[in-house]
């Protein structure tokens, strides 16, 4: 994880990237409940939270494929509920279970993305992605001869070949091997270091831990903890604590046990 | 009951088809079992009024020249069982290549051929469900006003379905041998559609030539085809002999039925899984074809949303398969425009309807593919394209298909009948926009691979587009004759489409909004 005080420093000047406020939707209970985050351009925030927490509800309302009850949603300074298709433009979105089209290869696939973006889709430059995720062999293959890895980073290819500002991603790294998690982990750290801000919700701590600049922990729909990892963990006040035993700790100071019974839970 | 037994399976197979049954007829919405059954009752009570306005007068065939009744039923039966076996090659196809539960039960210890054979037998029972569901208010009105004995062709029907599937089975087979997994697919599936239209075609085409009609009992009750067929001894009558009921024919056609259908199970069932298995398999397994270098660009949103449906559209043998279905049904007016031309055009005004009703359906079915059959809905949705520019372009690509298939007879037509030609072509995209309109209020999300049960997402979607359909072809047959009466139906349809809008669901979302 990088170090804490260069951080603050970089964040302090660095542009607003998303800011959420009083964000709230309800279904049978509420899902997502006043939730207050921001986030940086440049930086690689990580949102973390036990199963039902709220964390693809606030991720698909910040896309605006979920309408909020209430509250604001602003992207790159553009109210993203004013204006979704200006807000649209400069992000990105990838679900944990992507769906993409069987019938396109991976190449036509990111053409078709070029296009709804309206950017140049030059083939050269979506080869080149294709082949950072490992896809060079498969590239003018129909994507329904994948395997369910392959079509994860065609998907992920989709969200980066328009070159967004802000990327989001829902469990990214799920079925992917070792290498082309690797991959996928250095492409987006390269958005990082161009000014680009990355949004991804994992399970897989050690990837947090390692990846994110900061970190979020929403529990029953609210943010439950903010910061880098020596700030949780002072949060928590788990001293050296691992991530995982961090995180345990944390949500389970919010539902009023001890981390033992929450594991046991 | 021994789990891994015949009887084992069948009941699995029975309570999944029972639930398949019930969501699909009630389009998977908590909706009471009554209105589903009063709905059916209705249904029922609608065909038989229908079955009885058009068979009270033939049921009595006593005094009718023999041959002639054997030769108009054999019709119907061959009729009845191309639509048979080409439901049958679609089912075995699917089961051959959809993984479903496959994987479990081959990686089980039961013995899977019993499965299979079960499967295989299920699927002679969907088909006998299906052809009695629609034959069954005909058969009871011949019973009612000609005796008892039409109730035999309930059983004629049962044998019929058992042959069907014994032959698909086998013909499917025989395909994956002959051209390999991948091929069959597409293959097998256009084939089906061939054959389910192949009958019909053939018989209008003979109407058309012969008699320049294509009315299809033209033929099957010509003098010429009466003298021209075999004794009535003959053996090919025995399907006609008996649904009029005679013993030996029915038990006779019964009992081939039965053991065709158990040679089939006998000798298919223990390939099936392996068969599967190959289907299955077949896109890790084999090598990929080389394809040219692709050239899929676009240059905005819509233009990329445009070729998107096509290419994928294109690229699917099935949905191909299944929408050449309908255009099949277009050969014959293409005939008689044909011929028409040749005669001095007297039947060219009998093309705009059929144009038109045709296009409508047509494009209902490329709409729901485009609109609700959208594969990467959330791809779409985060896209920065707002949602009337999406529909725009899916609209477009809906009437560009409708317009490139229907241009060449309506550019035929306009040569011997421009106005015909131009209210051809007004009525045909009319038509399609309203159906594309009318899926895009009632727009729900679906896997393509449900194309064939669109019409269970939204009955009054469904009932409103084949309204619209009918209406728009009605305009279009009364505007071609130069009649300002044309404003009636016109007015009608217009009203229909406007209160789909109404009560749908789109709107209901935009006033909430």
């Amino acid at each position: 994880m990088p170090d804490a005080a260069i951080i603050a420093t970089e964040a302090a000047a660095a542009p607003l990237a998303l800011e959420i406020s009083c964000l709230t939707k309800r279904f049978d209970r509420p899902a997502v409940d006043g939730l207050d985050l921001t986030v940086v351009a440049g930086e690689f925030f990580t949102l973390l939270g036990p199963n039902g927490a709220g964390k693809t509800t606030t991720l698909r309302m910040v896309t605006g494929l979920l309408r909020p009850d209430a509250g604001q949603i602003s992207v790159f300074g553009i109210d993203a509920l004013a204006d979704p298709v200006g807000a649209r433009r400069i992000m990105a979105w990838v679900s944990d279970e992507p769906m993409i089209y069987e019938k396109l290869t991976p190449l036509e696939y990111l053409s078709f993305v070029c296009g709804l973006w309206a950017v140049d889709g030059a083939p050269g430059r979506s080869r080149e992605l294709l082949l950072r995720l490992g896809l060079g062999p498969q590239a003018e293959e129909r994507c329904e001869r994948l395997s369910k890895g392959m079509r994860q980073k065609v998907a992920l290819a989709g969200a980066l070949v328009h070159e967004p500002k802000l990327i989001i991603l829902d469990e990214p790294l799920t079925g992917l091997d070792a290498g082309s998690s690797r991959a996928v982990k250095e492409v987006l750290r390269e958005r990082v270091a161009a000014g680009c801000a990355v949004i991804m919700t994992t399970h897989i701590l050690d990837v947090a831990e390692r990846m994110a600049d900061r970190i979020g922990v929403i529990a029953n729909g609210k943010l439950i903890a903010g910061g880098t990892l020596d700030e949780l963990r002072r949060h928590a006040g788990s001293g050296h604590a691992s991530l995982e035993d961090t995180f345990l700790t944390l949500v389970a100071q919010d539902a009023g046990q001890d981390a033992g019974e929450l594991v046991a839970a | 009951m021994e789990a891994g037994s015949i009887g084992w399976f069948a009941a699995h197979e029975a309570r999944l088809a029972w639930r398949d049954l019930l969501s699909l007829m009630t389009a998977g919405r908590r909706r009471s079992i009554r209105t589903v059954v009063l709905g059916f009752l209705a249904f029922a009570v609608f065909m038989h009024a229908l079955a009885w306005l058009m068979l009270r007068t033939a049921a009595n065939v006593d005094g009718s020249d023999r041959k002639q009744v054997l030769v108009a039923l054999t019709g119907g039966l061959l009729m009845a069982w191309s639509l048979m076996l080409s439901q049958a090659m679609e089912s075995v196809t699917r089961a051959f290549y959809a993984r479903g539960d496959l994987d479990l039960i081959l990686s089980s210890p039961v013995a899977a051929e019993q499965l299979f054979a079960v499967r295989i037998a299920a699927m002679a029972v969907a088909i006998v469900i299906m052809a009695l569901g629609l034959a069954a208010p005909f058969i009871n009105v011949l019973a009612w006003f000609g005796g008892a004995g039409w109730l035999c062709a309930y059983i004629v029907a049962m044998a019929l379905a058992m042959v069907a599937i014994a032959v698909a089975v086998a013909a499917t087979v025989g395909l994956f041998r002959l051209l390999g997994p991948r091929r069959t697919r597409a293959i097998a599936q256009v084939v089906a559609a061939v054959v389910g239209a192949a009958f019909a075609i053939t018989i209008q085409f003979a109407a058309i030539l012969s008699y320049g009609t294509t009315s299809r009992t033209a033929v099957m009750q010509s003098r010429e085809l009466v003298e021209g067929s075999p004794d009535v001894d003959s053996p090919i009558w025995w399907p006609a002999r008996a649904v009029l009921g005679e013993p030996v024919a029915l038990f006779g056609l019964l009992g081939f039925g039965m053991i065709v259908l158990v040679l089939a199970i006998r000798v298919f069932a223990p390939r099936f899984g392996w068969l599967a298995l190959t289907a299955g398999g077949q896109t890790h397994e084999m090598p990929a074809r080389r394809r040219r270098p692709s050239n899929f660009r676009a240059k905005s949103p819509a233009q990329a949303l445009r070729r998107k449906e096509w290419v994928l559209l294109l690229r699917d043998p099935w949905l191909i398969s299944q929408t050449l279905m309908q255009l099949f049904y277009l050969l014959p007016a293409a005939l008689l425009l044909w011929r028409s031309l040749q005669s001095g055009g007297q039947a060219l005004g009998l093309l705009v309807p059929i144009l038109i009703v045709a296009a409508g359906q047509l494009g209902g079915g490329l709409a729901w593919l485009a609109v609700s059959g959208e594969d990467a809905p959330e791809l779409i949705a985060t896209a920065p394209v707002s949602a009337n520019a999406v529909f725009r372009a899916k609209a477009e690509a809906v009437l560009g298909g409708i317009a490139a298939i229907f241009s060449p007879f309506v550019l035929l037509l306009a040569i011997a009948a421009p106005f015909a030609a131009l209210v051809a072509m007004v009525g045909a995209l009319i038509a399609a926009g309203s159906a594309t309109a009318i899926q895009y209020w009632f727009r729900t999300q679906a896997r393509r691979s449900l194309f064939r049960r669109r019409q269970t997402s939204s009955r009054v979607a469904t009932f409103s587009e084949a309204v619209s359909s009918t209406l728009w072809a009605a305009t279009g047959a009364v505007a071609a004759t130069h009649s300002w009466l044309f404003v009636v139906p016109g007015l009608l349809v217009a009203i229909i489409v406007l209160g789909t809008w109404m009560i749908s669901p789109a709107r209901s979302a935009r006033a909430l909004a």
